[in-house]
């Protein structure tokens, strides 16, 4: 697959530019976290392979940050903010809500790999609260009828 | 050499000397779960915590991994010592009620059972596995995989390791029996690392004797005989039985 | 073009002061990141548009976030001659009203926020006051007059909100590089070293230590490799101003860390970014080839000898790697477990060297400590605790954003006057400080003077200086679970007080907002704080039973009516209340009917409505869509 193949090359290009740097797999591993939305298991065999550091080290990596994700996400992310100040003006209700619209778990990805749902502490619009984050969307001053038709603007 | 105080008595240690052992000097046994003569401390099980009344961070600390200062005093067995251990073996038996080590330092403490849902988990998370696998073996096998109440010892992606030897210094340092491994025929099985490895079979003997893999990484590391690495260790001393009477009666 | 000479620098900062305050209009719109999730960026789009559309002689520029974010997006009016006035709670609709309407010479003042006369400029300790001849607007209040404002001092935020943080000649026309240029030329290191020690300034990452000793300590460690992090992880839900602070004001952070940098003897400098904010690191990372390309970093800055170079780490989403040890191990490629201290990272840091760790908003008050002077700082706040702090004030306020005061505040104060209090007519209940390692404060305790002292007596903790206002509709029982699932998630497992004693809390919590658990229960969970706290390896888990600890010391007539009449007072655990309508009021709309997940409600069209107990949830739908107040709580 031509796809797979180009990825595979840019992938090496990727780890060649920290190959030098001190402490450098994480930094590796969030550009290929980037790259295809999550960490396929033969990218971190490459990783560990091409930095010369025990597989073990990059897999416990992967494994320790919430940033990464092993398994592939959704085509979009939903991020509920659970920060103190969303907590406090029922983000967890918002969750809740959610988790039944979509019929997931947080930190699930529905089964037709349309939306992921995860929570995040803090994005920093308390203002708002509580907020939710999808994609490079944020909605603010959210309530439980609402969702719905926010979930309806991302296909 | 440096002088501390520990439950009121003075020693003198050397530098780099950790508190665990400048106890011992005084004969003073403090216990540990996660501790090993062979590996790096780790400090990580807090069974040996000890109360730093006088040093650079007061407070209660790991004196496995913690390095004696000048004019350091310490106590071992101080009410808030004696009630963070205790609390701290409840919360390990807890998790693991079947273990003999975890089960033995809770009667050492007095405690008859955790107050706490019980688990059943043979791992304690004391990471010596670990630790033996890289700072000793150098290969790097296992790891902790995900965090907090998640975390576990695993290989990567939890399936067979191409790199683990199947030398078994995982399972001789583990304090409980929670690394399972076994041999059938040709085979050594690490289950608990999902690895299975081949075995080498002895070239006078044909016994199974050694994985292959462990043969030809000490093949690298040390400079032995050839033979070292094709006969089992009954052979090996047969061998070794049969030179010295040759020696013995002039044949050599 | 490198900046090679005081001249070189006092030409940028002409240009930067055209550049703020120019000849025709110029209308600045706040676009950190809460402005833009308020549509601030549609907002500057329909500004740009309708400029252009009607030809007007104006330019449109970016700022970073000026604190009130409650009333964002906010857009600021400059026009030569006359006040400045900030609009808020724009939309790109009255945005392309406004500019009509300043095109025909108007203003539009059911919209503005404040007016301005002139602009404190902290750096060169003078006013900039505009020369205005039309004294219109005068019944707009003006911005130091507002109660948001007010009790303000702007210290570590004073750039924040009044340059577009991408402009490096801005920074300079508001006094940047001036003081490094002066620290490099003419200061000895050990004396600025004395100076940020006798000016009190402490750590305001949440520890406190103060942090003329800590650079001191890096300085005298043996070694020639030294390191300057910033730590930039800001791991505290509720807290975003060290984010701000990089967004709209990066150089303030740069400038800070070359002066430390200079001070201790480093060449190498990492600035930490969580994660979570993509939009500070790239800030920042701009700030930084933009420094570069003007001399004042990498080598030979200023043309002083002086080298020193700031690379970007970027998180990986572990609240634990804002724990200094912890963020070590990130940028060494580790897992981010905390390592025993001593040694601590002054003697033995990053790679083993002497490294010199501090907080966003610690460096970014060093230019100004350093350009006014020690006695000018600490003449500011409290004895233990001088200068001023950056809190988030939000949750239950109606005033909510970031706020910079003097230590010593009260939080009365806070809350009443700069936050005008609680939405709703609410009663205050209690307010939250430090983060997952603070605790709660009551209402009664309201007249706390706010430092890093009265704080931990009071049983919490300064933090970042996160403040999360909570009215009496919330329950301290789940308050105190909601902040331990949180230390449990981020927990990094290493320890076992930590890994396993919170667990265990959390379990009692749980067991007791269910109306589970036992009168010993209770003491089974004092017991657990107090190992958690004491034989933890590191501050996550040391801090970790502080909320529950301030919870039962001020609240605990609530965990008890949990446990001994199986009732949440607040009425939000959801095994412990029950929904059901009040038949005299609902009018039969069938909204809730409508809303509820399952189909729990039932009645007839104008008729009330009623609930079966045996299908609800408790997720509350119904009680927030009614329009009459019929959905009731018990």
């Amino acid at each position: 697959m031509v796809n797979k193949m180009k990825r595979k090359v840019d992938l090496e290009k990727v780890i060649n530019k920290y190959k030098g740097e001190k402490g450098g797999v994480i930094s590796v591993l969030q550009e290929v976290n980037r790259e295809y939305g999550y960490l396929p298991e033969d990218a971190l065999k490459l990783v560990a392979r091409k930095l010369d550091v025990p597989l073990i080290q990059v897999y416990s990596i992967a494994t320790f940050y919430t940033a990464f994700s092993l398994k592939p996400r959704g085509r979009h992310l939903i991020n509920v903010c659970l920060g103190t100040a969303c907590f406090v003006k029922g983000g967890n209700r918002i969750l809740e809500k959610l988790e039944r619209e979509l019929d997931v778990k947080t930190g699930e990805t529905t089964k037709d790999l349309k939306f992921s749902l995860e929570t995040v502490h803090c994005i920093g619009c308390c203002s708002l609260a509580p907020v939710i984050r999808i994609d490079e969307d944020a909605y603010g001053r959210l309530k439980q009828d609402k969702v719905p038709e926010i979930l309806k603007k991302h296909k | 050499m440096l002088n501390l105080i520990i439950d009121g008595k003075e020693v003198s240690v050397e530098k780099g000397t950790t508190v665990l052992h400048a106890a011992r000097k005084l004969g003073i046994e403090i216990p540990t779960l996660c501790y090993h003569e062979g590996v790096s401390p780790y400090g990580a099980c807090r069974v040996c915590v000890v109360e730093v009344v006088k040093g650079m961070k007061p407070g209660l600390t790991a004196s496995c991994a913690c390095l004696a200062e000048q004019g350091m005093e310490v106590r071992t067995n101080s009410p808030s010592v004696v009630d963070s251990r205790r609390l701290i073996i409840e919360l390990i038996l807890a998790r693991s009620p079947e273990v003999k080590k975890v089960r033995e330092l809770a009667q050492e403490m007095g405690i008859e059972k955790a107050r706490f849902r019980k688990e059943d988990k043979e791992c304690i998370l004391c990471g010596l596995c670990v630790r033996v696998c890289q700072e000793i073996i150098g290969a790097s096998v296992i790891g902790f995989i995900n965090r907090g109440a998640n975390r576990e010892v695993e290989t990567p992606f939890q399936a067979q390791s191409d790199v683990c030897i199947g030398c078994g210094a995982c399972s001789s340092v583990c304090p409980t029996e929670a690394i399972k491994i076994k041999e059938m025929f040709d085979k050594r099985i690490l289950e608990t690392w999902h690895t299975e490895l081949e075995l080498k079979s002895c070239k006078i003997c044909g016994r199974y004797f050694a994985p292959k893999k462990e043969l030809e990484h000490l093949k690298e590391k040390i400079e032995l005989p050839e033979e070292i690495f094709e006969i089992c260790e009954d052979c090996k001393r047969k061998n070794l039985t049969r030179k010295i009477g040759e020696i013995k009666t002039g044949i050599i | 073009m490198k900046i090679k000479n005081l001249k070189n620098l006092e030409g940028l900062k002409a240009k930067g002061l055209e550049s703020l305050y120019p000849k025709r209009m110029k209308i600045n719109v706040g676009l950190g990141t809460c402005g833009i999730a308020t549509g601030a960026q549609a907002v500057f789009d329909s500004i740009v548009e309708e400029i252009e559309k009607q030809g007007i002689d104006a330019v449109v520029g970016k700022t970073g976030c000026l604190g009130f974010c409650q009333r964002e997006p906010l857009v600021d009016v400059w026009q030569p001659g006359k006040s400045r006035i900030i609009y808020c709670q724009m939309d790109p609709e009255k945005a392309r009203d406004l500019v009509t309407g300043l095109a025909q010479g108007k203003m539009r003042k059911e919209w503005a926020l404040c007016r301005l006369e002139e602009e404190e400029f902290i750096i060169e300790n003078t006013k900039k006051k505009y020369s205005i001849k039309e004294k219109d607007g005068k019944d707009i209040p003006l911005y130091g007059e507002i109660p948001f404002y007010k009790k303000q001092k702007k210290i570590a935020l004073r750039n924040c909100g009044f340059m577009n943080p991408e402009n490096i000649e801005e920074y300079i026309a508001r006094g940047g590089y001036f003081t490094l240029a002066r620290v490099l030329s003419s200061l000895k290191e050990e004396g600025v070293i004395e100076e940020i020690k006798n000016s009190g300034l402490r750590g305001r990452g949440g520890a406190g230590f103060p942090t003329g000793l800590k650079w001191k300590f890096c300085r005298d460690a043996p070694g020639d490799t030294k390191y300057i992090i910033c730590n930039a992880d800001e791991g505290d839900p509720g807290a975003y101003m060290d984010r701000s602070i990089l967004e709209g004001d990066p150089h303030s952070v740069l400038e800070g860390m070359v002066i430390g940098a200079y001070a201790i003897g480093s060449h190498e400098g990492y600035i930490y970014v969580r994660n979570e904010y993509p939009l500070a690191a790239q800030s920042v990372e701009r700030a930084i080839r933009q420094a570069e390309e003007y001399g004042l970093l990498g080598d030979n800055i200023l043309n002083s000898g002086f080298n020193f170079r700031i690379r970007i780490s970027q998180g990986a989403g572990a609240f634990v790697c804002g724990e200094e040890t912890a963020l070590l191990a990130s940028i060494e490629g580790k897992i981010g477990e905390p390592r025993p201290r001593p040694p601590f990272p002054a003697e033995r840091g990053l790679w083993d060297k002497p490294t010199n760790i501090n907080n966003v908003k610690t460096w970014a008050n060093v230019p100004a400590i350093i350009a006014r002077g020690a006695d000018w700082y600490s003449k500011m706040g409290t004895p233990k605790s001088k200068g001023t702090m950056v809190f988030s004030l939000v949750g239950k306020i109606n005033n909510t954003g970031l706020v910079e005061v003097p230590m010593g505040i009260k939080l009365r104060e806070m809350i009443y006057d700069i936050g005008e209090g609680i939405p709703q007519g609410k009663k205050l209940k209690a307010v939250q400080t430090g983060g997952p390692s603070g605790g709660c404060i009551p209402s009664e305790l309201a007249d706390l003077e706010v430092d890093y002292e009265k704080l931990t007596q009071a049983g919490s903790m300064m933090g970042s200086g996160g403040m999360v206002v909570m009215d009496e509709d919330t329950c301290m029982v789940n308050v105190a679970k909601y902040f331990l699932n949180f230390t449990k998630d981020e927990s990094c497992g290493k320890c076992t007080p930590c890994r396993e004693g919170i667990k265990r809390m959390l379990e009692i919590l749980d067991d007791i907002s269910k109306g589970k658990a036992k009168e010993a229960d209770l003491e089974l969970l004092e017991t657990l704080a107090k190992v958690v706290k004491d034989a933890s390896l590191c501050a996550l888990g040391g801090t970790a039973p502080n909320p529950v600890l301030t919870t039962l010391r001020y609240f605990r007539n609530e965990y008890e009516a949990h446990i001994k009449d199986k009732k949440c007072p607040a009425h939000i655990c959801p095994d412990l209340i029950r929904y059901s309508i009040n038949k005299e009021k609902c009018t039969g709309c069938g909204l809730c009917l409508k809303e509820c997940p399952q189909t729990a409600i039932s009645g007839e069209k104008k008729k009330p409505h009623s609930i079966d107990k045996s299908k609800c949830i408790k997720c509350g739908v119904c009680f927030e869509v009614c329009k009459f107040d019929a959905v009731e709580i018990d």
